[in-house]
């Protein structure tokens, strides 16, 4: 899997190809339209985190080789099109790596505004329980370790 | 007669110093007015010269900064009871907002007069702040809370209102003007059924006062709450009208100064009305400015403002109704300048988002009514809410960002 910063990067790239707002957003749209359809068995409550705006849906589950699998969704499509984006970072990485993520695309391709805790569409949540997952799973291992 | 004859758009959007900014590179459509409206530079002035030239403490000092500055704020009371035509400067008391005055009312009376298995009627309308408040002092005194509902198109169900009215309803809690549906509902005659079996009536008047002329003797309501900052004044500051009989009853729940005649550790006497409920040093700033706001809205004359936001409402309903997959939420007859709509296929989010690049600002979301979005089986709207310094042009810019939205999502 490609360093989180590398594909930080690629992102950042691909978005420097848009001159003005109205690409970005067509391109977000259609990242949220492509975003793999989450498990219905997934959208349980247990995995929903409310906003005031719209609602994320995020699982989280350990792979064989010890990396982390998320699958997400949500009601509204520019949502799900950040989702998409934060799902290609950090999706299959290790749990060390995903608790110690710093996102720096977000405020570089210009969508700061949509992780801002007033913005109440579920995204800062949904960053932090990203994170919080790469802790627990961190903790597991740890665990295991000294079995 | 032409509407724009009589009141000068043009004119006024120049008292409104923020409509003059540009936001994402174009010129500002501020169309969120039921969340909060904006401010004319008269209201601005009038604080910025409170706090330049005017400031002491009131009802307090001898000196004559104290005591300019207690006239101000009391002339202020009485521009507030003009403008509801309450009959007493002392029924007009000044609070944080609509949500404090409820939260007063619901206290203050429910300590007195609520006992196990009162009711509290409120409606299936109501914003969080009406029916929170009375949910925690029904818990609190075992009290049981009723809701009128809403029918398809938006209006409250007459016939139930008037079947949930019974010997146990202690208080009718409801709001004058729907913020999400924009329904003006029928309060005169709600109130005064409420009377034929003695209940009292608060109305939730946040949403009315921006729109049209109150008068609370001929509505004869018991208490009416409204807020500043919806009606062109300052943030923090609201009023809270009630019947003197009343407000002599309730003993009051927030104790400091101002509120007493005289403290000993053994026993306080609480001060006459309305100092009774103000509790502490006051939004002095925040009342003056209120009562300049209440003086803007009384010159320009709520009959040009109601003629002319009915012209704008019926323009929009037009205008936006012809977008495909437009589902209206609230078409009551009589209603407020609001228009809550959603679009089939596309969340609220998406459009509010794509409308704000467009330098369009409208409400997304539940609007604080999370039972009513149940009602209507939806997770939110689109809100568009006009005052008087919006035009037609902006409601042109709203359809047409709407359709750009609406290709850009589907």
């Amino acid at each position: 899997m490609a360093d989180i910063k590398d594909i930080q990067n690629e992102i950042i790239d691909e978005f420097s190809l848009f001159s003005e707002w109205m690409e970005k957003y067509e391109y977000i749209i259609d990242l949220g339209k492509s975003l793999p359809m989450i498990d219905p068995k997934a959208k349980v409550d247990n995995n929903l985190i409310k906003g005031c705006q719209s609602q994320v849906w995020l699982q989280a589950e350990r792979t064989e080789n010890g990396k982390v699998h998320f699958t997400a969704d949500s009601d509204a499509i520019i949502t799900k099109g950040i989702i998409a984006l934060l799902i290609r970072v950090l999706d299959r990485q290790t749990p060390e790596t995903i608790a110690h993520a710093e996102l720096f695309f977000i405020e570089a391709i210009g969508l700061r505004e949509h992780l801002s805790p007033t913005r109440s569409n579920g995204l800062v949540s949904m960053v932090k329980q990203m994170k919080l997952y790469g802790i627990a799973f961190q903790a597991q291992t740890g665990w295991k370790k000294h079995l | 007669m032409n509407v724009r004859t009589m009141i000068d758009i043009e004119n006024i959007r120049k008292d409104f110093p923020i409509l003059k900014r540009e936001v994402n590179g174009y010129p500002l459509a501020y169309l969120d007015n039921g969340a909060s409206a904006q401010r004319p530079a008269a209201v601005i002035d009038a604080i910025g010269h409170y706090y330049r030239m005017e400031h002491a403490n009131v009802h307090r000092g001898v000196h004559f900064l104290s005591q300019e500055a207690t006239r101000r704020y009391e002339e202020a009371r009485e521009q507030l009871r003009v403008f509801i035509n309450a009959a007493h400067d002392h029924e007009v008391l000044f609070t944080k907002g609509t949500t404090d005055s409820i939260n007063l009312v619901a206290n203050c009376f429910g300590r007195k007069f609520l006992a196990p298995g009162d009711e509290i009627l409120i409606t299936a309308m109501e914003h969080h702040s009406n029916i929170v408040p009375w949910q925690m002092i029904c818990e609190e005194k075992g009290a049981l809370l009723k809701v009128v509902p809403v029918a398809d198109n938006g209006e409250l169900e007459a016939d139930a209102y008037a079947q949930l009215l019974n010997s146990r309803t202690r208080m009718v809690a409801m709001t004058h003007v729907s913020n999400t549906l924009g329904t003006i509902n029928p309060v005169k005659a709600m109130i005064a059924l409420a009377h034929e079996r003695n209940i009292p009536v608060l109305l939730d008047g946040a949403q009315a006062v921006p729109h049209m002329a109150v008068d609370v003797q001929d509505l004869d309501v018991d208490f009416y709450t409204f807020s500043g900052h919806k009606m062109f004044g300052p943030t923090g500051v609201g009023i809270l009208y009630g019947k003197e009989h009343w407000l002599r009853q309730m003993p009051p729940y927030q104790g400091g100064g101002n509120m007493i005649k005289t403290v000993s550790f053994e026993k306080t006497t609480y001060n006459t009305l309305p100092h009774k409920f103000e509790a502490g040093t006051p939004h002095i700033a925040g009342g003056i400015g209120l009562g300049e706001a209440a003086r803007y809205l009384m010159q320009l004359g709520f009959d040009n403002i109601r003629a002319y936001e009915h012209e704008l409402l019926e323009y929009a309903t037009e205008k936006l109704t012809k977008t495909e997959g437009m589902r209206l939420i609230g078409t009551a007859p009589n209603k407020a300048a609001v228009l809550s709509f959603l679009i089939d296929g596309t969340h609220p989010y998406d459009v509010g988002m794509i409308l704000d690049k467009l330098g369009i600002a409208v409400r997304t979301g539940h609007h604080c009514n999370q039972p009513l979005m149940d009602r209507f089986g939806i997770p939110g709207t689109i809100r568009a809410s006009f005052a008087f310094y919006n035009t037609k042009a902006e409601i042109d810019r709203l359809a047409a960002g709407v359709e750009r939205a609406v290709t850009m999502l589907q």
